[in-house]
């Protein structure tokens, strides 16, 4: 009597493809930045500058933060995420990309809360960059709420790095 | 004659148990506990589950009783006939229950008694049957029965629970939205998911759960079918899609959205896909839950300046705040009879689990645990179920509403969170 059981379970490979963005390119020196060339870590260990032929573009902003931190309960962005998002504005000004940016809380207080906490933090770095020139169309926000910490401990300090928004290039 | 052929449908549908499990581990009971003899039924020797040890269990969880060790018994009395009090009030027994299981026709036939001890009188004699899937039913029957019996309180010992699971790492099936029996038994993976699940809901009717999934790389709200595994998508909004809340007729779902610029509240009645929005503030406004006349919804909202719990009534619009003790409260649940509220509180920087007497607005603390959240309370308002850490992992635990009797439920897998207490089924 007992029915086969579908399984549920969903593939996705959104996060991989989001991962990829930001860490995948070749840093090439640029005499405009003044600054010693680092090869990044990329998924695929291709640290070889000889070798990549195209820059893609990200040399300008390849040391720019692309994390925004925030205090518990706010959506006020602190003075050094104003700094870098005025460098990535700049950056967007110059080319055609567009911008995935998704927002986080700690794990304190309710999820659902959390989520809307999220979203605003996304939401107040999307402003910023839409005051500083860039079209809202290129700009994604997604709020993961609580759901995808970066650091599992119960403290202040791994409270701290989770309040946080992450921007990516797409 | 109880019959459970609601039970048949509702097991068909599950494939083999998935042996992920919740264990139970009592940290505190009441202060006077009734001493309660539950002699193991005749015929019930060998049986593939020990209906003595599964109403002990559910009667030891309430806090209410302490069950009398089977090896304290000097007789294990089979009928009426074989009860002498004395012998159970030597051991200090307030009540006694026998019974007889008889197996024909592919159903256990079970009779049991209960006895006040100290009047020295049956309390009452019943009956209820099950096949050898519905063993823990038939226990969980009884119990429900000597509960209700002694305390004047409905037994919420045969209702079920949703819980979602992180296992924590990677792949497809690492979220799992999990259905369990009230004491964690019988679990059963409902969906699974690489992306986060959040707020499962179960609706009133017991037939439906909603539930956020990532699964789309956004937060949408899923309704699935329990019978038939059947899913649909109910919101595809851009920002939240999140906090569904059934109705009390199941026929609508209260909501946040943020699709017009903000998180707000909105209904959605299911049948015409018409939504409709309730709140209108530059604020965020969420976590609805309706009240019994489906009038109003209770929702957080931080409008104040933090998070607070509100009502407004669906009629008017008119908003109502209920909260006014400490500096964040959220995520409210109404008793069944309406006549309080339970939340997450914080004080002293600690979140806990707290009640609050609607009438007097008098607010308790009800947990002495920490980072607590997502409070539940039992269809019979006698306990709650809330997610909260212990030894650095997401477990669930469980409080009376009057903070007497306290209890665990760890995973052997990941963290478990969100617990959802069903309705009782109709």
């Amino acid at each position: 009597m007992f029915k086969p059981f579908k399984s549920f379970a969903v593939l996705t490979v959104v996060l991989g493809l989001m991962a990829g963005c930001s860490s995948n390119q070749q840093v090439e020196e640029d005499p405009n930045a003044n600054v010693t060339p680092t090869p990044t870590t990329t998924d695929t260990g291709f640290t070889d500058p000889g070798v990549s032929t195209a820059d893609d573009g990200f040399g300008a902003i390849a040391d720019v933060a692309t994390v925004f931190y925030f205090e518990f309960d706010s959506a006020v962005l602190l003075p050094a995420a104003r700094a870098a998002l005025i460098a990535h504005a700049e950056f967007l000004r110059g080319n055609s990309h567009d911008v995935r940016l998704e927002g986080h809380a700690d794990e304190r207080g309710t999820r659902e809360y959390n989520m809307a906490l999220g979203e605003r933090r996304a939401n107040a770095v999307r402003d910023f960059l839409v005051l500083q020139g860039v079209n809202s169309s290129r700009i994604e926000t997604v709020s993961y709420g609580e759901e995808r910490p970066v650091d599992l401990g119960s403290n202040e300090t791994s409270w701290a790095k989770n309040r946080r928004v992450e921007l990516s290039y797409k | 004659m109880r019959y459970f052929g609601f039970l048949i449908l509702m097991l068909g549908f599950f494939a083999r148990p998935v042996w992920a499990g919740l264990t139970i581990e009592i940290t505190s009971g009441m202060d006077n506990p009734t001493p309660i003899a539950i002699v193991p039924f005749s015929g019930s020797n060998g049986l593939p589950e020990d209906i003595q040890a599964i109403v002990s269990a559910d009667l030891l969880r309430s806090g209410f009783f302490r069950p009398i060790p089977k090896t304290d018994m000097i007789a294990m009395p089979r009928s009426q006939a074989e009860v002498f009090y004395r012998d159970w009030r030597m051991l200090g027994a307030s009540y006694l229950v026998i019974g007889q299981m008889v197996y024909a026709g592919g159903s256990y036939q079970t009779q049991f008694e209960l006895y006040d001890v100290l009047s020295q009188r049956k309390v009452f004699q019943k009956q209820v049957a099950g096949t050898q899937a519905q063993l823990r039913d038939i226990a969980h029957a009884v119990s429900d029965a000597v509960y209700e019996a002694i305390t004047g309180i409905r037994g919420a010992f045969s209702t079920k629970i949703l819980y979602i699971e992180d296992l924590r790492r990677p792949g497809p099936g690492r979220y799992r939205l999990t259905y369990a029996d009230a004491d964690g038994a019988r679990d059963r993976v409902l969906f699974a998911s690489s992306e986060p699940l959040l707020s499962p809901a179960w609706s009133n009717d017991m037939k439906r759960v909603a539930y956020v999934s990532f699964e789309t790389s956004r937060p949408a709200i899923f309704i699935q079918e329990l019978a038939t595994g059947q899913r649909t998508q109910v919101t595809n909004f851009e920002g939240l899609n999140g906090a569904p809340a059934w109705s009390p007729d199941d026929r609508s779902l209260a909501m946040v959205l943020s699709k017009d610029g903000n998180p707000e509240i909105y209904t959605l009645e299911i049948a015409s896909r018409k939504f409709q929005r309730i709140t209108n503030h530059f604020a965020i406004d969420t976590e609805p839950n309706w009240t019994a006349d489906g009038r109003g919804l209770v929702f957080t909202s931080n409008r104040g300046g933090s998070p607070q719990i509100y009502q407004v009534n669906l009629a008017s619009g008119r908003v109502e705040r209920l909260t006014f003790e400490g500096d964040y409260n959220a995520r409210p649940r109404l008793s069944p009879d309406g006549k309080s509220l339970v939340m997450v509180h914080r004080h002293e920087g600690i979140f806990h689990i707290a009640w609050q007497d609607l009438k007097t607005g008098n607010m308790r603390i009800l947990t002495e645990t920490w980072l607590d959240e997502s409070p539940s309370i039992a269809p019979n308002g006698a306990m709650l179920l809330y997610a909260t850490q212990h030894q650095n992992k997401g477990v669930l635990a469980a409080v009376s509403m009057d903070a007497g009797v306290k209890f665990r439920l760890p995973s052997k897998q990941g963290d478990v969170r969100e617990p959802a207490w069903s309705p009782f089924a109709k």
